[in-house]
C-alpha cells in the first residue's frame, strides 16, 4: 500500500513539474486550457450533450430487441428455418464490417433522399437508425456467444423433460446467457455513447459539432477539453460499473 | 533609349495636353495613352456577357470602362487581351496593364503580382430549392430550416441575423449541405454568392438562389482585386480612381445593375 501510493506520487510529481517545462507548453495551454473560455462555452456544451443523452436513450431498446431477434435468428437450429439462419449470419457480416460512420452517411442521406416527407427525413431518425444497425450486430454476436456458452446438456435436459425448442430457449437458454453477457455488453454501451457523436456529420448540433463551432469561432481548442470532460462524467461511471458486474459475475462463479 | 522615351512622352503630353494633363497614369501603361486590360479566356457570365468585353456589359467590363475613365482613358484608348487564370498570376513580365477575372485577394499571391483593393467583395446569398417558391424577405426567411458549414462565416449571420426558430443542421462541406437539401432535411443554405452561383446551376438540380445580403468588408473574406505585375507603379493611380469609385456610389450602381438585376438574385431587406 505505502509503496503503491508512494510510487503514484512520485509520477503524478514528475508529470507535474515537467510537461510546464517544455517549450510549447503556454502556446498549449492557452489555446487547450483557457478556463476562461471553458466558462463560456461549457453551458452550451452541456446543452448540446442532452442530444447525445437523448440518442443514446432511445437507441439502446432499439438495439437490444434488433440484437436479440438477430442472435435467435442465427440460432435456429429447424432446417426450415435455414434462410433465418443466413440472413442473421450476413447481416452481422455488413454491418459489423462497414465503419459506423460509413453507415451513418448511407442511411442518414440516402434514405431521406427517396423523397421523404417532413418530418420522417429527420437526420435524428436515419442517424438513430444507422447506429441501431450497426450496434444490433454487435451486440447480436455478443448475445449469441452467450447463447452457445451455455452447456448442451441443459437443452436435452429441459427436452427430455417435455418443454418445446421455444419455451427451452425462453425460460432455460436465455435467462442464463444474457446474465453471462452483461458485462461485455455494457462495454458495447460505452462505445455506443461516445459514437452517437457521430450523428453530427450529418447534421444535428449535438456536443461534437457545437465544440467544433466554438472551437472556429474562439480559435482555441478548450470547448474540445471541456466536451471530452463531460464525455468522462458519463463514460467512467459506466466502465467502473461494468468491471464491478465483471467481478461480482467472477466472484458468483468461483 | 530613356532620355528618348521621357523626351516622347512630354512631347505627347504637350501635344495632348487637354486629355492627359492631369491622368496619374501617364507613362505608365505599356502603351502610351492606351489601357490594356486582360479577361479570361472565355469571360464568364455575369462578370462579362456574351464573352465580349468591349461591349462594357458584365460587371468587370463595366467596372474596367469605368475605371478606365476615371483613370483618363477613353473608352476608345482601352484595349482587351485575354489571359489565363494561371499565365496572370504567375511571376514575370505581363502583356497587360490590368487584369480583372475574379482574382480573390489572397497573401500567397500577392507574394508574386500586385493587387488592386478589392472592387468586389462576395456577398453571403441564400441557396434554396427552387420548388418551393419562397419569396427573398427577412420573415419568409426565419421559417425555414436552415444548413451551414461548419468553419464558414456564413453560421454566425444565420444565428445573429436570420435568427430561424427551427434548429439550424450543421455540416463539414458543401457537398454535404447539398445532399441534405436534396434529402429535404434543410430548406435553405448560406454560401457566398460566386459559390451559390456555381452551385445552382452545376451541383444542385432544380436549385435556385434566392437573395443576397449586402457585403460586408469586415466578414465576408472572398474579396476580388485586380492584378497587375509586381511593383507596378500603375497601382496607386488604380487605387486612387477605384476608391473614388467605391466611395461615390458609381461601384455599387454597377454592381446593382450586373450582379443583382441581370442575375436575378435581389438584395434581401
Amino acid at each position: 500500500m505505502l509503496i503503491a501510493g508512494g510510487s503514484t506520487a512520485l509520477v503524478v510529481l514528475a508529470i507535474v513539474m515537467l510537461v510546464p517545462l517544455a517549450p510549447g507548453w503556454e502556446g498549449v495551454k492557452a489555446s487547450f486550457f483557457s478556463g476562461e473560455v471553458f466558462a463560456k462555452t461549457f453551458p452550451k456544451l452541456l446543452k448540446a450533450f442532452l442530444w447525445d443523452m437523448a440518442i443514446f436513450a432511445w437507441s439502446v431498446p432499439l438495439i437490444f430487441s434488433l440484437g436479440l431477434a438477430i442472435a435467435l435468428a442465427r440460432a435456429v437450429r429447424s432446417p426450415a428455418l435455414f434462410p433465418l439462419r443466413i440472413f442473421g449470419a450476413a447481416y452481422v457480416d455488413i454491418f459489423r464490417g462497414v465503419p459506423v460512420v460509413l453507415v451513418i452517411y448511407l442511411v442518414g442521406f440516402g434514405i431521406p433522399g427517396l423523397g421523404l416527407p417532413r418530418p420522417w427525413n429527420s437526420p435524428y431518425i436515419w442517424g438513430t437508425v444507422a447506429l441501431v444497425l450497426t450496434y444490433s450486430a454487435y451486440i447480436a454476436e455478443v448475445l449469441r456467444g452467450g447463447i452457445e456458452s451455455i452447456h448442451a446438456s441443459q437443452r436435452a435436459a429441459s427436452i427430455c423433460l417435455g418443454m418445446s425448442e421455444r419455451d427451452t430457449m425462453r425460460y432455460v437458454i436465455l435467462p442464463q446467457a444474457i446474465r453471462r453477457v452483461i458485462p461485455a455488453n455494457m462495454n458495447m454501451l460505452v462505445a455506443l455513447q461516445k459514437d452517437v457523436a457521430l450523428l453530427s456529420f450529418i447534421g444535428p448540433v449535438e456536443i461534437l459539432r457545437q465544440a467544433g463551432i466554438f472551437k472556429s469561432l474562439l480559435a482555441n481548442f478548450t470547448p474540445y477539453v471541456a466536451a471530452a470532460l463531460i464525455f468522462l462524467c458519463v463514460t467512467v461511471p459506466a466502465t467502473r460499473y461494468a468491471d464491478y458486474l465483471m467481478n461480482r459475475d467472477r466472484n458468483a462463479r468461483s | 533609349m530613356k532620355t528618348q522615351l521621357i523626351t516622347t512622352t512630354l512631347a505627347v503630353m504637350l501635344l495632348a495636353a487637354p486629355v492627359f494633363a492631369q491622368s496619374c497614369a501617364d507613362g505608365k501603361t505599356l502603351t502610351e495613352g492606351t489601357l490594356t486590360i486582360a479577361t479570361g479566356n472565355p469571360a464568364y457570365y455575369p462578370w462579362v456577357m456574351d464573352d465580349a468585353p468591349e461591349s462594357g456589359k458584365g460587371y468587370e467590363a463595366a467596372v474596367a470602362y469605368a475605371l478606365a475613365e476615371r483613370m483618363g482613358f477613353s473608352a476608345s484608348n482601352v484595349e482587351w487581351t485575354r489571359t489565363s487564370f494561371d499565365q496572370a498570376i504567375q511571376p514575370g513580365a505581363k502583356d497587360f496593364d490590368l487584369n480583372i477575372q475574379q482574382f480573390s485577394i489572397t497573401e500567397d499571391r500577392d507574394k508574386v503580382v500586385d493587387f488592386s483593393i478589392s472592387y468586389y467583395t462576395a456577398p453571403m446569398a441564400v441557396l434554396v430549392r427552387s420548388a418551393d417558391k419562397l419569396e427573398p424577405s427577412m420573415a419568409e426567411l426565419k421559417g425555414l430550416v436552415w444548413g451551414a458549414a461548419a468553419s464558414t462565416t456564413g453560421l454566425p449571420m444565420i444565428t445573429d441575423t436570420i435568427a430561424p426558430t427551427a434548429s439550424t443542421l450543421i455540416y463539414d462541406d458543401n457537398a454535404n449541405i447539398v445532399e441534405a437539401m436534396k434529402a429535404g432535411q434543410i430548406d435553405a443554405a448560406l454560401f457566398d454568392l460566386p459559390t451559390a452561383l456555381y452551385l445552382s446551376a452545376v451541383v444542385l438540380d432544380g436549385g435556385q438562389v434566392l437573395g443576397q445580403f449586402p457585403a460586408n468588408e469586415a466578414t465576408d473574406l472572398d474579396r476580388f482585386g485586380m492584378i497587375m505585375a509586381e511593383g507596378n507603379s500603375l497601382k496607386e493611380c488604380v487605387d486612387v480612381a477605384l476608391s473614388s469609385m467605391k466611395a461615390d456610389g458609381t461601384l455599387g450602381g454597377i454592381e446593382a445593375t450586373w450582379l443583382q438585376e441581370t442575375t436575378g438574385v435581389p438584395l434581401i431587406k
